[in-house]
């Protein structure tokens, strides 16, 4: 067998794969080819480097150089530079921000310095469709060792131990959940597998899917194991069609192998997995609502308990875990309870994996160990705020998270500091806002999603999340009283209070915490009808500056609604309440006469 | 799914995998494959050799002593990472390499055929003896940071 | 048991029971909307979704529904304090604010569930207003469907689903324009809806009520032309008067005819008349099937389904096309009483048919669609004009300024007004069945019953299996009641694991009694069971209580019909069915 010197790694996350990261894959084999060098050389294609805002990534091993925004058109330069005469094509060097120097070593990256990656740990380096690639990753051993050499009550207990919580938002212990579903009895129990990652921006089940499904494939078979099911079903969103192709492959060739069907490693134990498709509604990540989506009934949650560990799908004894958390469980078996509980902090233990977006420069996929502040996740891995702009807020816990601000820049990051400042976990969205973003806004924007993504079953959610952006959009069109302000809080109060499910119980958190961190914005927009940040359209007032205006009539004879008057050579001014705020005057003006107030 | 979408990703031997033991099996055999992305997580800790692959080099045989090393080092089982860079410089002595044995400073190597190449692994990287044809070092490498 | 603390009294319970029912315990009401619970015929719905049973739970973050949590021991709970009434209340502002306040035109004025609830809690103003959803307005034959009302309460949706097992009301979309809706938002004329009514019987607001034909009773009555006569199905009189502040279970024949005179119809008859009729003509069909297929005939079907119910006959059109011949041939009372009064009848009046208006009281939405069937139609007119619903009647004595509970007890008018105890049986599940069983049994064995009470197939048991000694003949006997229990039992039918001779269906649970067209039981169930009580004592009341010995019914046959199952009994009293199980069109 040929022995590669060198590995080009293609990222094969959807985010790359829309910017043409095939097409790379393909040029790079055929001008290795064309060179003779396909078997010095190999191209493999990987699950998602987490850095998706400067894709498409290549990454060069041994050397480890990491080349971002890739296209075809420089494949046959990384060729002919790197791989045949082993100099970097410096272009294509990621840049560190604020020195404006180029990166060689993917190692001395910000974005990775402070990562940790456990569930992430092969995505970006196996190549997902390649079964062996993940057995020579310590793949499946997880599952060799409790088959052969622990009893369901020990592998258990070694998952109490980790300290392990539920990564898809509401931190349950993923060990307690396991023991529960185990002590049910029933003559057939599930696995589920809950990948309906329904947060918008969110993408970290779709990329461990996508980079590394097996190991999601392993856990499940453990937690079977563990729980005495024979059955796995995997409740993915259809929109994940590469995820979903990457899964099948995986489960085929785990059967192929034995890892997956009857008498598993010849321990008697039977195990298969079977994919169900959810139709992307977001409460369908709820685990009642994505059991009932699965049965064929309407995806709506109904009432805890019972829990799904005591009657799920088709009322049997269903043990549902979101993707993160299962990836983390064969390493956890792997290397111990002891080597797991000792990352992160003392009540959330290990990693997080977030989604970083907004307004930063390292927008992507990181996994950061619990306990790290949201200033090294902001400032250190993200980068920093784009265009040097100042930092405002950032929302994390998805769109029904809080907005959290300069206060809480060194607060730890876990399950328990992150709901006692107001906001949750969430499965890992966090979406960063600068001194540009109105919150009164930036609220109004969550809720739209919520009203739309409420299944519309109990009423607090059903019409109080419609009031609310209601009395929102009054506000920010400068119509908002003070009374709206005390109907918010109540509204929001009674909502959180009143809700079914955790859809609605957490859907207020937008307007809370923006209520609480920002209230002068509240403030502003009510009493002085102004918006600080100039984003409300309604609350902007166009003048004109008695020194700059000569008279010219541009604005007046451009504006639509004329709303503008003045004598030629004369002083021009704006009618407040014929203005339609569409901007036509101020790019008319020459003399920088028409500004925003 | 149907047969023939998998086939493009099939593992060439697909027996069923039977035990634990067979599944090692199988580990320790992909292993190697993987080993080169493997060990370059944690270069610091490994022999690493770098062998100057520009024109100069290639043109001397460098290209016939970085495939010596890759191939060799495995056969003696000597974790190592192999990393092809541009000219070093010292281009009257070509082929070069760059070995840096954990701990230690770098050395740089001159006229290395694959003779010198077996000597600089059964001696130096193995013993830490030196071997002949070492050249001083007179810039810093910033790769090296 | 275990011990809760609601509003500091303490409870004992046991295990598993719901805070709603402990706080009752402890005297204590907590209100409900969504909720329901038939306890009798152990129909439940708590969705949990109106959230306006919230309560307080010590220890727990957010506040608890009422109606779905299960006491633990040693749990604190308070139903009123400030933080629930603030919730409470929001949730119910909320509720209106996204509901018409027309509730002064609206037909459900004064039984509204959701009315009765802001008056209770003291809505004076709601805070919360802003868009409300609306959809279009869905009036098929026998329902409409005002959705605009609808409070996503769900209760119509268990009962077409889970109890009828029908499976036309399920919630459609998402979010605040989410709303309980036949498939693809169809109407409920296009879709396999049965009428059977329960889910108006259950809908606590105005967004599923009957379709009103006072109006057009009410101008027959003005117009001299017409000969205006009145049938009143037997489970009417058995439930009229608690719209009229009686207790649940009062008898009411003898007001309910009074007021009928006083409304003005010309001839007040009443539907038990055509149930014996019905008994005579199914009962033979019965005997004739079982005597040939005691005989050897093997193609006769068995087991006879009865047909009087015609949300069941609805149902089965749709859902089991394939034994449309199972079920007797023999029309409805409501159907027979119609086609005699308009043949017979005015023959014996002299007058045409198109100058009667044959008007029928039913404790039924169903009958509204059965009268409107081509097939109940001569020429284009039918034989019964317009069924009225027992809430109907009650509006229309009100509207005509009749002191209902003053009245004195009349008597019906004759020949139609003439009934036997049998007939009044046809108002409750298993009454059919034993009214038949009374004659059957007579006729098949010629011997005459000493006991004509068949306690055996009595009660609320949703499937009733019993077995009567006919002389020697043991004949096995099926009773369901719901479209559910109907089904369960027609899928034996079906997989041939079914050794009945005869079945009663009635499509609403407990018979008529509980039909979609009676005053509304509100979720108490103990209505249900008096209504039931009311049948059977006037069933024992009657002198004559075996359909045949009907002597109005026997000169029928004399003077006009001839013989049951004869040629012209067939051709005015029997009927056909219809496969309906065509792919319905989507608008």
């Amino acid at each position: 067998m040929a022995k590669y010197k060198m590995h080009l790694l293609v990222c094969g996350g959807t985010g790359c794969r829309a910017s043409e990261s095939e097409a790379i894959f393909q040029d790079l084999k055929t001008a290795l080819l064309n060179r003779g060098l396909e078997n010095e050389v190999q191209v493999i294609t990987t699950g998602c480097f987490g850095f998706c805002e400067k894709g498409p990534i290549v990454k060069v091993m041994p050397d480890n150089t990491f080349y971002t925004q890739v296209t075809p058109a420089d494949v046959n330069e990384i060729i002919e530079e790197h791989v045949i005469k082993g100099r970097k094509v410096n272009r294509l060097l990621y840049e560190n921000p604020e020195t404006a120097e180029k990166v060689e070593d993917s190692k001395h990256m910000g974005f990775y310095r402070k990562q940790l990656r456990i569930a992430l740990r092969n995505c970006g380096f196996i190549d997902p469709e390649n079964i062996d690639e993940y057995i020579g990753r310590d793949g499946y051993q997880a599952l060799g060792k409790c088959l052969s050499e622990l009893t369901p009550e020990q592998v258990i207990e070694i998952m109490k131990k980790s300290g392990l919580r539920g990564r898809g938002g509401g931190g349950f212990p993923a060990g307690l959940k396991w023991e529960i579903t185990r002590q049910s009895k029933a003559d057939q129990k599930y696995v589920v597998c809950n990948a309906d990652e329904g947060d918008p921006g969110a993408f970290m089940d779709r990329s461990i899917l996508e980079g590394d499904p097996h190991s999601v494939i392993e856990a499940m078979a453990i937690c079977g194991y563990c729980i005495d099911a024979t059955k796995g079903l995997v409740y993915i969103r259809a929109e994940y069609p590469l995820a979903i192709e990457r899964l099948k492959i995986a489960i085929n060739q785990a059967r192929e192998y034995g890892l997956l069907g009857k008498d598993i490693l010849g321990s008697g134990f039977d195990f298969d997995i079977e994919l169900r498709y959810g139709a992307g509604a977001f409460v369908c990540g709820e685990e009642t609502a994505l059991i009932h989506s699965m049965e064929g009934l309407r995806g709506e949650p109904t009432m805890k308990p019972p829990f799904p560990s005591v009657s799920g799908y088709l009322s049997k004894p269903t043990n549902v875990n979101n993707v993160e958390t299962f990836a983390n469980v064969p390493v956890i078996i792997n290397r111990g309870p002891e080597w797991f509980a000792a990352i992160g902090t003392e009540k959330s233990r290990g990693t997080k994996v977030f989604a970083l977006a907004g307004k930063i420069n390292n927008v992507g996929l990181i996994e950061v160990p619990m306990g790290i502040t949201l200033r090294d996740v902001i400032f250190e891995i993200g980068g920093g705020i784009k265009d040097g702009k100042k930092f405002k807020a950032v929302q994390t816990g998805g769109p029904s998270g809080g907005c959290l601000t300069h206060r809480h820049l060194d607060t730890p990051i876990d399950y328990d500091n992150l709901i006692s400042a107001g906001s949750m976990m969430g499965s890992g969205g966090m979406i960063v806002m600068d001194e540009d973003d109105c919150m009164v806004s930036i609220a109004k924007f969550y809720l739209d999603f919520t009203v739309e993504e409420s299944c519309g079953k109990c009423s607090p959610c059903r019409i109080g999340n419609k009031r609310l952006i209601e009395i929102l959009d009054k506000i920010c069109q400068g119509k908002g009283t003070m009374e709206d302000l005390d109907n918010l809080r109540n509204l929001s109060q009674v909502i959180k209070d009143t809700s079914l499910c955790g859809l609605g119980q957490t859907s207020p958190n937008p307007v809370l915490s923006t209520m609480e961190n920002f209230y002068e914005e509240y403030i502003a927009h009510v009493v002085d009808k102004k918006c600080p940040s100039g984003q409300c359209k309604a609350l902007l007032q166009y003048t004109i500056d008695e020194e700059n205006c000569v008279g010219c009539t541009a604005c007046a004879r451009n504006c639509p609604v004329n709303a503008i008057s003045g004598e030629r050579k004369g002083l021009h001014i704006i009618d407040q309440a014929v203005c339609i705020k569409c901007g036509a005057c101020i790019e008319k003006c020459k003399f920088n006469a028409v500004f925003i107030k | 799914m149907k047969p023939e979408e998998t086939d493009k990703t099939k593992p060439i031997e697909m027996a069923t995998i039977k035990s634990l033991d067979d599944l090692r099996k199988i580990k320790s055999e992909v292993q190697t494959k993987l080993s080169l992305r493997e060990r370059s997580n944690h270069p610091e800790q490994l022999v690493q050799i770098r062998v100057a692959m520009a024109t100069c080099g290639i043109a001397s045989g460098a290209k016939t002593v970085m495939d010596y090393m890759v191939n060799e080092l495995d056969k003696r089982n000597i974790a190592a990472v192999v990393t092809q860079t541009g000219c070093m410089g010292y281009c009257y002595a070509e082929p070069t390499i760059e070995v840096t044995i954990p701990g230690k400073d770098p050395l740089v190597f001159g006229y290395v055929d694959t003779k010198k190449a077996d000597q600089i692994i059964e001696k130096y990287i193995k013993n830490g003896e030196l071997v002949e044809g070492i050249i001083p070092v007179n810039y810093e490498s910033i790769e090296g940071k | 048991m275990i011990k809760v603390k609601i509003d500091n009294k303490t409870v004992e319970v046991e295990k598993g029971t719901i805070l709603l029912d402990a706080a009752r315990k402890a005297g204590i009401n907590i209100p409900t909307l969504c909720y329901l619970h038939l306890h009798d015929l152990n129909i439940t719905n708590k969705p949990a979704g109106c959230r306006v049973c919230v309560v307080e739970v010590k220890g727990r973050k957010n506040l608890a529904p009422a109606c779905v949590t299960e006491c633990m021991d040693g749990m604190e709970v308070n139903t009123h304090n400030i933080r629930v009434l603030n919730a409470r209340k929001t949730v119910l502002e909320l509720i209106l604010s996204d509901h018409p306040t027309d509730c002064l035109i609206c037909p459900k004025s004064g039984t509204c569930d959701l009315q009765t609830l802001a008056q209770e809690m003291g809505i004076r103003q709601i805070r919360y207003q802003g868009e409300q959803s609306t959809y279009r307005e869905d009036t098929s034959p026998a329902i409409i469907r005002d959705v605009d009302k609808c409070i996503m309460c769900r209760r119509c949706e268990m009962m077409c689903n889970e109890v009828q097992t029908v499976g036309v009301l399920s919630a459609v979309n998402r979010g605040f324009m989410a709303v309980v809706a036949p498939a693809f938002e169809m109407n409920l004329d296009h879709s396999v809806c049965t009428y059977c009514g329960q889910c108006v019987a259950v809908c606590p607001t105005g967004a599923l009520t009957e379709v009103d034909h006072t109006n057009n009773v009410i101008r027959a009555l003005a117009d001299p032309s017409k000969t205006v006569i009145v049938q009143t199905a037997p489970a009417v009189r058995a439930a009229l008067g608690e719209e009229f502040g009686m207790e649940a279970g009062t008898l009411v024949t003898g007001k309910m005819a009074a007021a009928l005179r006083r409304l003005g119809f010309d001839y007040v008859f009443d539907t038990d008349f055509a149930a014996d009729l019905t008994i005579m003509e199914e009962g033979t069909e019965l005997l004739d099937r079982i005597g040939r297929h005691l005989n050897g005939d093997k193609t006769v079907k068995l087991p006879i389904l009865t047909s009087c119910c015609p949300g069941w006959v609805s149902f089965f059109e749709h859902q089991f096309p394939d034994m449309i011949d199972i079920p007797s041939t023999a029309r409805s009372p409501q159907q027979m009483f119609g086609s005699i009064a308009k043949t017979y009848f005015a023959e014996k009046l002299g007058i045409k048919r198109e100058n009667m208006v044959v008007v029928s009281i039913m404790p039924c939405l169903a009958k509204k669609y059965e009268c409107s069937r081509d097939e109940f139609k001569v020429d284009g007119n039918p034989d019964v004009d317009f069924a009225i619903s027992t809430r109907e009647l009650a509006h229309l004595i009100k509207q005509a300024n009749i002191e209902f509970n003053h009245l004195p007890d009349e008597d019906f008018d004759r020949p139609m007004g003439e009934s036997t105890g049998a007939s009044v049986l046809f108002g409750v599940t298993g009454g059919v069945i034993e009214a038949a069983t009374r004659t059957a049994y007579e006729v098949f064995t010629g011997k005459k019953l000493e006991k004509v009470d068949f306690e055996q197939l009595r009660g609320m048991d949703w499937v009733r299996r019993a077995e009567v000694d006919f002389d020697g003949t043991p004949i096995k006997i099926g009773i369901a009641h719901g479209l559910g229990n109907a089904r369960k039992l027609l899928e034996e039918i079906r997989e041939g694991k079914a050794d009945f001779h005869a079945i009663e269906i009635m499509a609403c649970p407990g018979g008529c009694i509980g039909g979609g067209g009676q005053p509304l039981h509100h979720g108490d169930s103990s209505i249900l069971k008096a209504r039931t009580a009311a049948i059977y004592r006037e069933d024992l009341g009657k002198p004559i209580r075996k359909s045949h010995e009907n002597p109005f019914i026997q000169k029928l046959y004399e003077d006009f019909l001839g013989k049951p199952c004869g040629h012209k009994s067939h051709h005015l009293l029997h009927t056909h069915y219809f496969d309906k199980s065509n792919p319905v069109e989507i608008e």
